[in-house]
């Protein structure tokens, strides 16, 4: 926690040297020292090979670091991946209500709450629909909603985007900024696309590979809405792709 | 909420719902799916009544299929072909239920643990290759010709088909399910009924169906061998004594009783049933094109 002024600002995720290695192999992660503020947006930008799925995983505590400490608000995080990962066998809204019936919500709210989240992502009207019946970005949709029904304070998105062709993603950029606007969760979005950082987050912090250390952050003040068109966006995509590009350079000298 | 930049992300997002939205394949036509089968059940019966005519073997050998009508017929008047249907269809449903009732948590237990899955998955799937009227002579030196013979010989019979079934469908669960739901808080037995149990069911659907033709096929084994005026009369029974007194047209009428129930049971029960969870799935080539 970081005193400022008497005010305490609470400190969503906070991570202290934290390192991986997997049983045998070269260290994945190496002394990450990271922490997002409480309704801050973060990008996680890196090349191939930096972990950052990894990193993910052990801020989820899917996985446990091998060195350091992972500090969770509220103990617990939703995440959602880069397929929608919506289980098949149940619709829209059911796979809503299992979130929210897995987390404790009593029967009678359940139907109720997953309606609303449904209808944040304007998606009421797909409610009984199968994931196979909808679009890619549909499901997304209906994922982002699942992972809002958690109730976590923090959102941990591990290239959600990433399948989607570029109309979609642009339409769910706006759609994840609204709501992020609108209920302020602290979110961990990872992505390998430079673009996409600088149009979504405050802050974006670049990862080097084999291991993934931190390389440099930037903050990004550019007011919302953004575009990825925006001459702002661009001017400070073009400086961190030279960065990124030189860190995938220095694994071609060998 | 009125804003009008806020409106035209609505609509775009309509837009391209619309657009987007998967369309699935009309459904076939009843006459479709059932003229094909009728027209080849036609071709077989037409060859047979062909070969009766030509007389390639004698009346006795090979009745022509209004003898084998007739023959049914005459036994239905006597009361005998109901009852040993009914007989066998009981023996064999309890038989099935019995397997389900043991496949299933043998499935969980072998398909999620890796030790017993070691030690007992190959003894399973080589139960699975073993005819299961091989069990028939140990049983019966062991139980008798009882009722508890012939419930042996379909549980060993369905058993296996049951637990790999499962243990197949558990193997192909995506990792991701998994992950997903212990992020989203499922573990221990809400893991395995919420996630998993659903997420194997197209493979344990497949296993049922298989498990009912084994105990099918086990029950009429058992009952051609082990026969016996106290086990009373079912299809199987019925067949060995078409044996016992020469009569050709009753034994082709009994097979084609054990192929009717057969088949039957696989259309009326498991076929839909297979369907409905395919579809759920979304795994039906229908919604695919």
């Amino acid at each position: 926690m970081t005193l400022i002024t008497g005010q305490t600002i609470r400190e969503a995720v906070a991570l202290d040297g934290v390192g991986k290695t997997f049983e045998g192999g070269p260290p994945i992660l190496e002394d990450i020292s990271l922490s997002v503020r409480s309704g801050e947006f973060v990008c996680l930008l890196g090349a191939s090979g930096c972990g950052k799925s990894t990193l993910l995983n052990l801020i989820a505590g899917l996985d446990t670091p091998t060195a350091g400490t992972v500090e969770l608000d509220g103990g617990h995080a939703a995440l959602m991946f880069q397929e929608s990962a919506l289980f098949p066998w149940l619709t829209a809204a059911r796979n809503v209500e299992l979130a929210l019936r897995l987390r404790g919500m009593p029967r009678g709210q359940r139907h109720t709450e997953a309606r609303r989240l449904l209808s944040l992502v304007r998606l009421e009207h797909a409610q009984h629909k199968r994931p196979h019946e909808l679009s890619g970005g549909m499901r997304q949709r209906v994922a982002l909603a699942r992972a809002l029904a958690q109730g976590s304070e923090v959102l941990l998105m591990d290239e959600p985007f990433a399948a989607l062709d570029a109309i979609t993603r642009d339409v769910l950029h706006e759609e994840l900024i609204r709501l992020w606007q609108h209920a302020r969760f602290s979110t961990v979005f990872v992505t390998h696309n430079v673009r996409e950082a600088v149009r979504l987050a405050q802050r974006v912090v670049l990862l080097t590979s084999l291991p993934g250390r931190i390389a440099r952050e930037w903050t990004v003040d550019i007011p919302h809405p953004r575009r990825v068109e925006d001459a702002a966006v661009a001017a400070l995509s073009v400086e961190i792709t030279e960065h990124l590009r030189e860190e995938i350079r220095r694994h071609g000298q060998t | 909420m009125a804003r009008p930049d806020n409106n035209g992300l609505a609509r775009l997002e309509a837009g391209l719902d619309s657009l987007a939205g998967a369309r699935s394949a009309p459904r076939r036509r009843l006459r479709q799916k059932l003229l094909p089968p009728l027209v080849a059940v036609a071709a077989v019966l037409a060859t047979w009544q062909g070969l009766y005519l030509a007389g390639v073997q004698p009346d006795w050998v090979l009745p022509g299929p209004a003898e084998v009508w007739h023959s049914l017929a005459d036994a239905a008047g006597r009361g005998e072909v109901w009852s040993s249907v009914w007989n066998s269809v009981s023996r064999g449903g309890l038989g099935f239920l019995v397997s389900v009732a043991v496949g299933t948590p043998l499935g969980i237990v072998v398909g999620r643990s890796r030790t017993i899955r070691t030690a007992v998955g190959p003894i399973l799937s080589g139960l699975q290759n073993l005819p299961s009227v091989a069990w028939v002579p140990p049983a019966v030196i062991f139980l008798g010709v009882t009722p508890g013979t012939i419930y042996t010989v379909i549980l060993l019979g369905a058993v296996p088909s049951i637990a790999n079934g499962l243990i197949a469908g558990l193997d192909q669960v995506p990792p991701l399910y998994l992950k997903v739901g212990r992020n989203l808080g499922a573990t221990g037995l809400s893991s395995v009924a919420h996630v998993l149990l659903p997420a194997a069911l197209p493979g344990y659907v497949a296993g049922l169906k298989q498990g009912w033709a084994f105990a099918w096929r086990s029950l009429m084994a058992a009952e051609i061998i082990a026969t016996s005026a106290s086990l009373g009369h079912g299809l199987g029974q019925l067949l060995k004594q078409a044996q016992d007194t020469n009569d050709m047209a009753l034994a082709f009428g009994a097979i084609a009783l054990v192929l009717v129930v057969g088949i039957g049971v696989n259309q009326l029960v498991f076929a839909p049933v297979e369907r409905r969870v395919l579809r759920s799935h979304g795994l039906t080539s229908a919604d695919r094109s």
